[in-house]
Order: structure tokens, then sequence, then C-alpha cells
């Protein structure tokens, strides 16, 4: 394969690196994507693992993808066809050991009601705290599909976009000004505690702050994350989440469609290896079967990790290896996805109740959160974890057989390095059989409905999706390591050390999460350095 | 300091919208099937023909049913100390039995809602309004011997309004309610359940509020529609309250203004200045919460204001933008709520506009877009500031009303 053929290589069809393949092909370079899997889309698949049931693998709820980016590709046109999801249980355990639930309605009023049933001022309470998270998501969210600056250069560009920032910030308003920084800096816990008086409902709101973070919910810079939930939207319904149409693996056939049909080339089962770099500049890279390819363009859709490692130490700065390896990815999150004979019942969960629809939970406390947390500090995976539990079936016919479910569990805390020693298929089941006991605590029937089930600990998200560690963000998202410190100072706006070799997974700006916008950053900063537009 | 609010066996799911204690009573009246939801209550837009309802009022009687506002009930020792507190308005020259209108605004000066306190007697009062907060109430209250419940539920009320509200009032055996003054309330009872009467109401007419225990709702009803058969007494809806209400220049919720709990633009809060309402805020009476803002706020001139205005035209200015000149070529204002009066026969609505167009020297055009005939057509008509309220009848306040 010579030069001439491509006019930029994408290393990884994760969903970044497809976003990324299609914008620069769009814009007329001629590309191709190499992905190391037999199959594309990294932590976006849906891959059939038990006879006719299909699992959304990893990523399982869509809501963060910036729809600038799903209308530009034409992704409709690919099959993506996303279909927001109603309802969520919160199972409530009363201390004389009966059992209630707190569901969550798309109607306002409706949801009111049911959280006065617990607490009154929680209901109107937690208005206020919707609009504060709203209020939030309003300062954050412009900022996802624009190049961090570099606070530190004297670039026009880049003192334009501080004073955007700035000006952002100050536009706020006093008052809003100090919260927000209150509000970075503070732990979920300490958060809603301030607005919140009812365990089951802070625990319902705090554990979705804590995913894919080795932190807990008493962790200072906690509360932030909750925006990761929030920024989101279905069209224009802000905060709404819904399921792809056929799993999430929709998301990246779409992509992949979408750049098959501008004329952009993938190869699977073609593995990196090594960059090849003469002289600062990439020539192009070897891959695992030993073959070679030349590219003089070459856009890294793998973690910051992983694509350092791909390059002789010898070609980069010290402290540039050294800001590397300290970049934080504690994997702390597992996933469980079950094939079930029919719809299993919850505890305190009226039958006929629409709540099961959307994210079903069971932690009791933020005290419950914190202990589980203490788990994988000690090498553990939770005792009694955070489980943020879907039955996409029950809205989406396509991935199950008439009747039948399968279930998404999303398990926090899982460690990626267990106290007890190397994970093992026995350990792995262990740690499934586990996550099918807290379920059937909630669930009598739970046991009797199982029938399959996928179990992937942070060990099995790096060995299958190369996400190191296992952190399911390409790296923790905590302030640190975010906006112009993604992934690392002086490299957060999509280049690297090395001429011609670019950054477009989750390890960039603004994160993890099935949004695209790293890859649609970096195309344009790929196009604006070869003096390009980008297709809007 | 701990709210209750009656709870519904069923799951809410089997049930997302309650029916007001009253519907069962006045289900037979409706014609047309024209539901609105209201803070999670099933109400109506309009029984049968709401220009009806709306000459209702005007005319006869017309009976709105209230039950969806919201009312927190707040006493103890401290009540009179944390209501002074809490609202605008000066509670301590507040009298037992006596009705007021104002605003409560946060410390930024920014108005959390307008509505009306009931003093029930020295040490109770009653806070009615159409957004939930008893989270700030609460929080409010942090320091105060009072104790704050929501009895929304509990409490059952009907707004009987009209000239001839009063008569069938005494028709029922109210004796008595003809010397209620304005903003006054008297008790009274009916069949043997106690029947509280406020001359209130949201229609800028003769018009009474009438509170029961929700129980007696069905009663209360039967008793009303009886004696004001003959009458004329008819059930009316909101969108012929709408009309009254913008008639009267009174001003609602989520329409001229938001509350500043829920605004999420950090300008769309508005002071009680903005509001046109400088006349419910006693700067004079001590602290209030919003008072050291509001003092602030008072030191510069008002950058827009709240007002009425009058259309030259007979096409409502429904959302219509307003300009400086007639080409449109600045903004200075925008319509909030706009109404042909059909008492008055004007066109009249309520506006805000920038200073200095709010003073009314100033010359001004609306821009209107009119849907005729399944065709948008643009037009620009001249108008002016009036005074609001637009329509004040003087049985309004006359006590004893007209004997008809
Ligand atoms: C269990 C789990 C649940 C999640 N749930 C959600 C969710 O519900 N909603 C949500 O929005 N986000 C969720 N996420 C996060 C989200 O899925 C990821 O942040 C996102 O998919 C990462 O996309 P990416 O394109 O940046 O990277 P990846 O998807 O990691 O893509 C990287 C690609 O590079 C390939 N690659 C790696 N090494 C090489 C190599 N040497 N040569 C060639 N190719 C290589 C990989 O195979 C992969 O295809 C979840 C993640 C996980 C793991």
């Amino acid at each position: 394969m010579t030069t001439d053929q491509y006019d930029a290589v994408i290393i990884g069809a994760g969903h970044n690196g497809l976003v990324a393949a299609c914008y620069l092909q769009r814009a007329g370079l001629r590309v191709l994507v190499l992905e190391r899997n037999e199959h594309i889309g990294g932590a976006t698949t849906s891959i059939s693992r038990y006879k006719d049931y299909t699992y959304s693998n990893c990523s399982y709820v869509y809501s963060l993808f910036r729809q600038e980016i799903a209308r530009t590709l034409e992704l409709y046109k690919y099959g993506l066809q996303v279909i927001p999801y109603e309802g969520g249980s919160q199972i409530i355990k009363n201390p004389d050991g009966s059992y209630d639930s707190m569901g969550t309605y798309w109607h306002d009023d409706a949801n009111r009601r049911e959280i006065e049933r617990f607490s009154p001022r929680d209901a109107n309470a937690y208005e206020r705290l919707n609009r504060d998270i709203v209020r939030q998501c309003r300062f954050i969210k412009p900022l996802l599909m624009r190049t961090p600056p570099d606070p530190t250069s004297f670039k026009p560009r880049d003192i334009m976009e501080l004073l955007y920032l700035g000006k952002r910030f100050y536009g706020m308003g006093k008052e809003q000004m100090l919260e927000t920084i209150r509000f970075y800096t503070m732990s979920v816990g300490d958060y809603l505690n301030e607005y919140l008086e009812n365990d089951a409902l802070k625990s319902y709101l705090a554990g979705g702050a804590t995913v894919g973070t080795a932190l807990g919910v008493y962790s200072p810079g906690t509360a932030y994350i909750l925006l990761h939930h929030a920024m989101g939207d279905i069209d224009g319904t802000v905060g709404a989440w819904g399921f792809a149409r056929g799993g999430m693996g929709s998301v990246a056939s779409a992509l992949n469609d979408s750049f098959l049909a501008s004329g952009g080339h993938v190869r699977v089962n073609a593995g990196v290896s090594k960059f090849i770099v003469q002289n600062g500049k990439v020539k192009g890279m070897q891959l695992e079967n030993g073959e070679t390819v030349k590219a003089k363009l070459v856009v890294s859709g793998m973690d910051v990790r992983r694509t350092f490692n791909a390059i002789d130490s010898n070609e980069l700065p010290a402290w540039v290896v050294d800001r590397v390896s300290n970049f934080r990815f504690r994997g702390s999150s597992g996933k469980v996805n079950i094939a079930l004979d029919g719809l299993p019942g919850f505890h305190g969960v009226p039958e006929g109740s629409p709540c099961l629809s959307g994210d079903i939970h069971i932690s009791q406390s933020l005290e419950e959160l914190e202990l589980a947390y203490d788990d994988w500090k000690a090498g553990r995976w939770s005792q009694k974890p955070y489980l943020d539990m879907l039955i996409p079936s029950l809205i989406d016919p396509t991935m199950a057989p008439e009747g039948k479910h399968w279930m998404s569990v999303f398990v926090q805390y899982c460690p990626y390095k267990l106290a007890a020693g190397e994970w093992n298929e026995e350990r792995k089941q262990a740690f499934g059989e586990h996550i099918v006991d807290c379920i059937s605590a909630f669930s009598p029937d739970f046991r009797s409905k199982f029938l399959h089930m996928e179990i992937r600990t942070p060990k099995d998200i790096e060995d299958e999706t190369g996400l190191s560690e296992g952190n399911i963000f390409q790296g923790e998202l905590t302030m640190d390591q975010l906006m112009f410190n993604r992934p690392i100072p002086g490299y957060a706006q999509y280049r690297s050390p090395i001429s011609g070799l670019y950054m477009c997974g989750s390890s960039t700006h603004p994160g993890g999460g099935v949004m695209g916008a790293p890859g649609a950053n970096a195309a344009r900063e790929v196009l604006r350095d070869l003096g390009r537009g980008v297709q809007q | 300091m701990i709210a209750n609010t009656a709870n519904n066996q069923r799951p809410i799911f089997e049930r997302p919208i309650l029916e007001t204690p009253f519907y069962e009573s006045y289900k037979h009246l409706i014609q047309n099937d024209q539901y609105e939801e209201w803070s999670g209550y099933t109400t109506l837009a309009s029984f049968a023909n709401d220009g009806q309802e709306y000459f209702a009022v005007r005319n006869t009687c017309g009976v709105y049913d209230l039950c969806p506002m919201i009312k927190y009930d707040i006493s103890g020792a401290d009540a009179e100390r944390y209501m002074n507190r809490l609202v605008t308005r000066n509670i301590k020259k507040m009298l037992p039995e006596r009705v007021t209108y104002t605003v409560w605004c946060n410390d930024d000066g920014h108005v959390i809602e307008d509505g009306t306190v009931f003093r029930l007697a020295p040490t109770e009062f009653r806070l009615c309004c159409a957004e939930r907060q008893i989270e700030w109430l609460l929080d409010s209250s942090i320091g105060y011997d009072v104790v704050i419940t929501e009895v929304t539920q509990d409490i059952a009320a009907l707004a009987v309004q009209g000239p001839i509200s009063c008569n069938i009032l005494k028709k029922m055996g109210f004796t008595g309610v003809e010397v209620l003054k304005p903003f006054q309330l008297g008790n009274f009872s009916l069949n043997g359940y106690d029947v509280m009467i406020s001359r209130t109401g949201f229609t800028g007419d003769l018009g009474y509020e009438l509170w029961i225990d929700a129980e007696h709702a069905d009663d209360l009803w039967q008793a009303l529609f009886k004696a004001g058969e003959l009458f004329g007494i008819r059930m009316i809806g909101s969108l012929a309250l709408d009309m009254l209400r913008i008639e009267a220049g009174l001003i609602l919720v989520n329409v001229e203004y938001m509350s500043c709990f829920q605004t999420v633009r950090p300008n769309r809060a508005r002071t009680p200045f903005e509001l046109g309402l400088d006349w419910v805020v006693d700067m004079n009476k001590g602290h209030f919460i919003g008072r050291r803002a509001l003092v602030a706020a008072q030191k510069n001139s008002l950058k827009r204001k709240l007002v009425g205005i009058d259309v030259d035209w007979n096409k409502q200015a429904d959302g219509a933008l307003l300009y400086d000149s007639k080409t449109c070529s600045r903004q200075i204002g925008e319509v909030t709520s706009a109404l042909w009066s059909p008492t008055l026969k004007r066109n009249i609505a309520l506006a805000y506009l920038d200073a200095p167009y709010y003073a009314g020297e100033k010359s001004m055009w609306a821009e209107v877009y009119l849907h005729r005939e399944c065709q948008w057509e643009r037009k620009v008509y001249e108008c002016h500031v009036t005074p609001k309220p637009f329509y004040a009848p003087e049985r309004k306040r006359l006590t004893p009303p007209e004997d008809l």
C-alpha cells in the first residue's frame, strides 16, 4: 500500500475514529480506517452472543451524540434511529423489610407526585436541582464542539477562545459564577445533600456521577459529572436518553455506511503495532501482521496511552512520555449483559408499571454507594455495587425474540486489578454471579428467567476494545484531565509532538461517551492544518 | 415545618393527572371536552362556549374551579414576622380576615411569584399561588417558629364572579356576605360545614371565592348551582378567565414573567418594578427578602417595564414585537398578552416596553402576523400606552353590592 492511495489513515473504527474519517473523506481526502478487531465500533457495538438475542455489549444508551454530527453525516439515512425511553425505577427497601419504588415519569406532575410520596420538599427541590443543572449545561454545551484554547499561548486564536470562555463565564452573572466554581469542585454527595433529603432519590441521582470514574460519591469533583447525564438531548429534549434501535452498534454501522458511501475504506483485523516516525514526522505504521502502511497523515482513535505506546520514546520529549504515563485510566466499571426468558418482576414495582422501561436502580443511600467505592479501593468488586440496569427490549423489538428480554447491567465498581490476583475465568464468573445475586435480591424471579450472560470486567473491556485498564472514557473525566488538560497540557488541540499524527479518541476533549465530538473536532483541526474547510 | 400532601393509593401511572373535588359535580356540563392540565389537575379550557362563559362573568355569574391553585397554610407564633419577611407588602398592617395581593422575591429582588395572602387569624395565614415552592418556604422559615403545610388537596375552592354573584350567595343563605368589602373574608356555614368566603377574584368584577374542606365539594356545588339556576349561573373555563384577567390588567406567572426559581437564562428574572408592581412593595416596612437588591435597583432608572397598551386596529396583537417606527427598524418591546376586549370594544394588550417608551410619550408600532384563510399576513399597527386596569366597573368596589 502506498501513500498515493490514501491521504489520511485513521487508527481504530471506534465511533470517534469513524466520525473523523467521515469528515475527512467528505472534505475530499481519501481516507482509510484500520481496525484491530474483526468488527467495527470499539465500545459502540451490538454483537449477538446468544441465540437470537442482540446485546449492546459496551455502551447501551444514547444521548450525548452531537446532533450536528448526526445531521451532517446523514446518519438517519444509514439506519440510525433513536427512540427516547420513558421511566426509571429506584427500588426501595424499607426498614421493616417491605419494598417500594420511586418511579420516574416523563410527565412533570406525575413525577412530582411520585416524589411527594416520599418527600414533598424533595419533589419541589428536585425542580430547582434540574434547573441548576440545566444552567450549568448551558455553560458547558457550546464548548463541546470547540477546540480547547491553550491558556499559555499568545496565538490570536487561543486568546480569542479564552475570551470566549471568559465571556460565557461572566455572562452567567455573579451568583451563578460562584455557584459554578462550587459545582466543579464539590462531591456529588455534598451537592445533592444541599438540595435533597430523601436517600433513595439521592442515590438514584448520585450513582450516575461515579460512572467510569474511580471516585466515590463523596469525592470532590464528582458533582459536575452529573452534567454528563444532563447535557445530552434527544430531538431537543434536554437530558433525555434513548436507545439506538438495534443497539448501540447501529451508531457505528450508520457511521461506517456513511463513510463507505462517501468513498472511504475500512480494513478490519488490521491492528497497528507501531507508528513509523522519521525526523519528528509520521511516515506510516506497522501492522500486527507485519505489514507496513505508509501515510503522511494519521489520526489515532486509540486512547492516549496506546497511541503513545506505539511511538518510539526516542521520538518524543521526555515530559510528554512522563505525562502520558501519568494520565489516569483506573478502570472501575464492569458490564453484564443478560438474556432473559421473559420480563422479570421487581420488588416494590407495581404490576404494569411503565417505569421498568427506564433505568432501574437498587442502591439505597449515598453511604451504600461510598462503601461500594471502598471495595474498589481495596481491590474488590463492590459487595453492593451501583447497578444501572435497563431492559432495552421493552422498547426495541429487534433485540430479543418475541416476549423475551435482555438486560444491560452497568456495574460500578469493579477493579481492573484485583487484590486477590489476576483476573481469570473463575473470578470473572464469580463476578457475574455476584451481580446476578445482587439483582435477584430485588427481583424474586430473576434467576428463573436467566438464560445467558456476557460478563465484561475492566480487563475484558481492555482486551476487547482496547480501552486501557478498561476505563470506559479512554481516561477518567476529572477536572484535571479535561479541556486544555486532555489528554495532556500543550497537546489538547488534537495534535501530537509528531508532525502529521493527530488524536481523535475520547482521550481528547471533550472526553468519553458516545458523543462524536472528539472525532469531529479532530477532523476540523486536521483540515485546518491542510488549509481546508469542514463540512457543516 | 413539615409539608403534608394527601396521598393517593393508586400507582401514579394509573392516574397521572388528578380530577378536582368538583369534577364529578360539573362533569355533566362539559360539552366540548376542551381539557387542559393545570398543576397536575384536569381542568377545562371551556365547558361549552368560551365567549358566553366570558359574558357570564360580566353579565350574570360565572363560576371557576380554583382547586388546583397551590395553597400553603402558615401558622405559629412567628407567622406574622415570617410573612412580613417573605413578601413585599406590609403584613403587620394587615388585619385578620383580610386578604392582600402581593409578590415575593428572592434575595436578588427577583420575583418568585405573585399571589394572595389570607390572614385567617392573628397567627394564621394562607398563601395562594400557582407554582409549588415548599422548599423555599421551608428554607426561608429557618429560625422562625412557624408550621408550613401545603393544603392544596385538602381545600376545595370556587370563584363565583359577576354582577349577580352576591345575590346568589345571599340566596344560598350566606347572610351578611354583602357587607364584605373587597379583600375582606368572612366565615359562614352551609349544611353544617364551614365555608370561608373572600371578596376576591381574578376577573376585575364583583366576585367572591368560596373555600371549604374538599369533602363537601359536591354539596357546595349543588347548593350554588341550585341558587344560581334562574340567574344564569354557569361554569367557566380558563379561556374566559384569561380574557377577564387581561381586561382587569392582572398579570399571570409563566405568561408575563417566569418565576426566578425557574429561569435558566440569566436575564429572564424580573423585579416587581419591571412588572409594574411598585405599589405592592413597601420599602419602608423594614427588612424583607430582596429589599436590599430592590433598594439598589431603585437607584437606577428602569430599563423595561410591563404596561398596558392599546392597539389601533381590531385584530389581537398576540405575541407581537413592538417597534420604534412603522418600518420596524428597532425593537423596543413585546406583547405578553393580547385581547380584543368585548366589553370595552378596544384592542388591548399587556406588553414590556424599554425605556423611555413605557412612559407613553413616544409613538410605537406592533408587528402582527395574521393567519387569514391559511395565509399569513404581516400588519403593522400603531399603539399607545394606556393605564391599567383596562376595565374596572364601579360594582367591583361597591359595598354592599347592588341588589339585582
Ligand atoms: C461498558 C461500557 C459502557 C458504556 N456505556 C455508555 C453509554 O451507555 N452511553 C455513552 O454515551 N457512553 C458509554 N460508554 C462510553 C463510550 O462507549 C466510550 O467512551 C466511547 O464509545 C469511546 O469511543 P472512542 O471512539 O473514543 O473509542 P473506542 O470506542 O475505544 O474506539 C477505539 C477503537 O480503536 C481500536 N483499536 C485499539 N487499538 C488499536 C490498534 N492498535 N490498531 C487498530 N485499532 C485499534 C479499538 O478496537 C476500537 O475500535 C460506555 C463504555 C463502556 C466500556
